[in-house]
């Protein structure tokens, strides 16, 4: 009796110190399941999720706190992979956070720009290129298309304009469906 | 002769419509008033503009050049004057456009100043191959993929093998087949300096058996070239295929992963090998190619041999003109090519074929209807894949499932869009499925990139609040220090002292500038003094006197 009460116990301190050795010795840093939330997210931190930013929308979502159809930039892609990884239903993009518009790409009037700095204040990937009283430009291969700088421009010179395709960018349409003849 | 042949997976034997195009021999194509060249003709990077509307070009001289290892540069087709550099339609399924440069001909098609090699063999191997990457030689089957690359095949490899593709299995096409009959010579002599360049120790050229009159003209002009054998292969699309072809020559497969150096071997396309012969012994670089145009559209089909640029609606001309039943226009053969919406598009160095297909030669009308699971997509493949299952999942959008299904070894043959009873565009689902996990793939790395400068900029945020943080702690900490009690003070009294010390020092410089003065001026009565003596007027003395008195407090 006693013997079976030891072994057992024993078994137990071991197990908990082996345990208790790997949690130290394995830790994670972060939350790996807000990295991973944050991988399927466009990056264009445009906060029409509500959120500051991608990772703070990630990281509400992981807290379960968000949905996962407030992404418009996104769109149907991010929805469906969001749906995979978190083992949700996928659902229709929630209208009241946008819809998915064309990628777009800011352009600085240079004329007209005058050099406040407030749009480089408010790019969130530092795609806005100047000094203050010195003409601004945005660096088009870094800009999200997210629209933020707009609102800040005191004389209004920034435009978002479409991205159009190019032969390097182009890819085939979706073959039309049942029915449909070629 | 009587190599053991090979065989490769599923294929299928297609109806030819080649002798409708190979009656007439190859003829030279008028020069056209204006050439279009595309900056972007070849598998890589889009080449770079040399040149500026206004400029005179020769023909031959390098108007665009490469600006990445993989890429080709692009050279003027005839002498003329670039009229523009500008946005415009180019032979691509998009429809696009694209930069292209415009040159107006002058008729005079003078060359550019040419050095051939006299001997390639003294040359150095990286010499050779930059002789081929400078004259912008591309893979001419349809591929488009820069030559001296494939001729660098990396010091892992030994290249034994070097296969020559003059199977052209695809329906209608016939520029290799004509060209193997009129420039046998060319085309061997091309592939004596590829198999140099590769080290290669021999050279298989495969045609399909159902161009007798190719292998013939090869097999006799062979005979005088060592370790180059002719060898006919069975007539079964999609047998020009490069994988396809390898494996029936030599039995071997290349990894779905890999490529044909992996297993010691190199495929070159014989319209490539007939221009490399150009670029060396003539030092001529890829300006023309010959080009299929046929079609039951076409009313007299025939090979030509046409300057890059040219539109291709002078090429129809040139063959009489459209037929009343012409329907569609393709860039390439029935099978893998594509609809062009506009025949003012240029040849590229890509276009084999243009075909201008009649209503009854297309396969439309028909509905699209549920896969039945019949199975015979999967018969046909040549790469051995689960069209049906590509085609579901494709279909589904779910891009993981279809790469899983090896989506990226379809070679876009079309075989099992063409044998399916319901008429599902399978190819095209397919290729859907390729560009948009490229697309994905592309966005991706964008946001990777926009991750990376928002983390940056939140930390750079991070990092400028703290050090404002730490300059202001210093400030109040030193201003705090001062204000502690006697410190301070003695502050103030060093200050004092300072002042002291210095007003000090001036005082006793002022009166040390008095002393002198008052010396000076002492002398000077001493002097008048004397002269006085020899004529005494007191007068004067009494003068200089009050003037030193007066003088004197001035300075204090």
């Amino acid at each position: 009796m006693f013997e079976a009460v030891a072994i057992v116990t024993g078994l137990a301190v071991l197990f908990g110190a082996i345990l208790g050795y790997a949690a130290i010795r394995f830790r994670v840093e972060g939350d790996p399941l807000v990295d991973e939330i944050d991988a399927l997210l466009p990056q264009t931190q445009c906060g029409q999720c509500t959120f500051a930013g991608c990772r703070p929308y990630a990281e509400a979502m992981a807290r379960d706190e968000a949905d996962i159809n407030q992404c418009p930039p996104g769109g149907e892609t991010t929805i469906q992979a969001l749906a995979d990884l978190l083992g949700r239903e996928p659902k229709p993009l929630n209208a009241e956070h946008g819809e998915t518009a064309p990628k777009t790409v800011a352009v600085i009037d240079e004329e007209t720009c005058i050099g406040c700095t407030l749009c480089i204040q408010a790019c969130p990937v530092d795609a806005i290129l100047g000094a203050p009283k010195q003409m601004h430009t945005v660096i088009a291969e870094e800009c999200t298309g997210c629209d933020l700088c707009l609102p800040p421009c005191p004389v209004d010179c920034i435009e978002m304009v479409p991205i159009s395709d190019t032969i390097e960018t182009w890819t085939w349409p979706y073959p039309q469906g049942m029915g449909s003849r070629q | 002769m009587n190599r053991p042949l090979h065989d490769f997976p599923g294929g299928l034997r297609l109806p030819g419509h080649k002798h409708i195009s190979t009656s007439q021999a190859i003829l030279r194509a008028v020069l056209p008033k204006r050439l279009y060249l595309p900056l972007h003709q070849h598998i890589g990077e889009p080449s770079e503009t040399l040149v500026a509307p206004g400029d005179h070009v020769l023909k031959g001289q390098m108007i665009a050049k490469a600006t990445d290892y993989v890429g080709a540069p692009v050279h003027a087709s005839s002498s003329g004057t670039v009229v523009d550099v500008t946005l415009l339609p180019v032979p691509h399924a998009s429809g696009l456009d694209a930069p292209t440069i415009v040159i107006e001909t002058d008729g005079e098609d003078r060359w550019v100043d040419r050095t051939p090699i006299t001997d390639y063999a003294q040359l150095d191997l990286s010499d050779l191959r930059n002789r081929i990457r400078c004259a912008g030689l591309v893979g001419l089957g349809g591929a488009a993929f820069p030559s001296f690359i494939k001729m660098n095949p990396g010091p892992h490899h030994r290249v034994r093998t070097l296969v020559l593709n003059g199977a052209e299995c695809e329906p209608y096409i016939t520029c290799d087949d004509m060209l193997m009959r009129e420039q046998p010579q060319a085309i061997l002599r091309g592939a004596q300096i590829m198999m140099h360049a590769l080290q290669a120790d021999e050279c298989l050229v495969g045609i399909e058996d159902d161009k007798p009159q190719a292998i013939a003209a090869m097999s006799a002009a062979a005979a005088a070239f060592g370790a180059i054998e002719v060898v006919p292969v069975p007539t079964r699309y999609p047998a020009g295929g490069e994988r396809q072809l390898i494996q029936v020559l030599t039995g071997k497969e290349v990894p779905s992963d890999g490529l044909p150096p992996d297993i010691g071997v190199v495929c070159q396309n014989v319209a490539t090998a007939a221009a490399l012969q150009r670029a060396i012994d003539a030092g001529e670089p890829l300006i023309s190619r010959v080009v299929t145009v046929s079609g039951g559209g076409v009313r007299t089909p025939r090979n030509l041999e046409v300057l890059i640029g040219t539109p291709m609606h002078e090429l129809i001309e040139q063959c009489g003109g459209y037929h009343n039943a012409a329907q569609r226009l393709v860039m390439g053969g029935p099978m893998m090519g594509f609809s062009l919406e506009s025949d003012s598009v240029p040849v590229i160095k890509a276009t084999n074929c243009v075909l201008s297909l009649a209503a009854d030669e297309l396969d439309v009308g028909h509905a699209t209807l549920p896969c039945i699971r019949c199975g015979r997509c999967a018969e046909v493949c040549p790469a051995s894949l689960l069209p049906q299952q590509l085609y579901w999942h494709a279909q589904a959008k779910e891009f993981d499932t279809v790469q899983s299904y090896n989506l990226f070894d379809c070679i876009e043959c079309g075989l099992c869009s063409y044998v399916c009873p319901s008429h599902i565009p399978l190819v095209q689902y397919y290729r859907f499925a390729k560009t948009e996990i490229w697309a994905q793939e592309r966005n991706k790395r964008k946001a990777d990139i926009a991750r990376q400068r928002t983390e940056f900029r939140a930390f750079r945020l991070a990092r400028d609040k703290q050090e404002r943080a730490a300059r202001h702690a210093a400030k109040r900490a030193a201003l705090k220090d001062a204000g502690a009690g006697g410190t301070r003070q003695a502050a103030i009294e060093a200050a004092r002292e300072r002042a002291e010390q210095k007003r000090m020092e001036q005082t006793a410089e002022l009166n040390a500038a008095r002393d002198a003065k008052i010396a000076e001026v002492k002398h000077a009565i001493a002097a008048q003094t004397e002269r006085q003596e020899a004529a005494p007027t007191s007068k004067t003395v009494d003068a200089v006197t009050s003037s030193s008195n007066r003088e004197t407090p001035d300075n204090q």
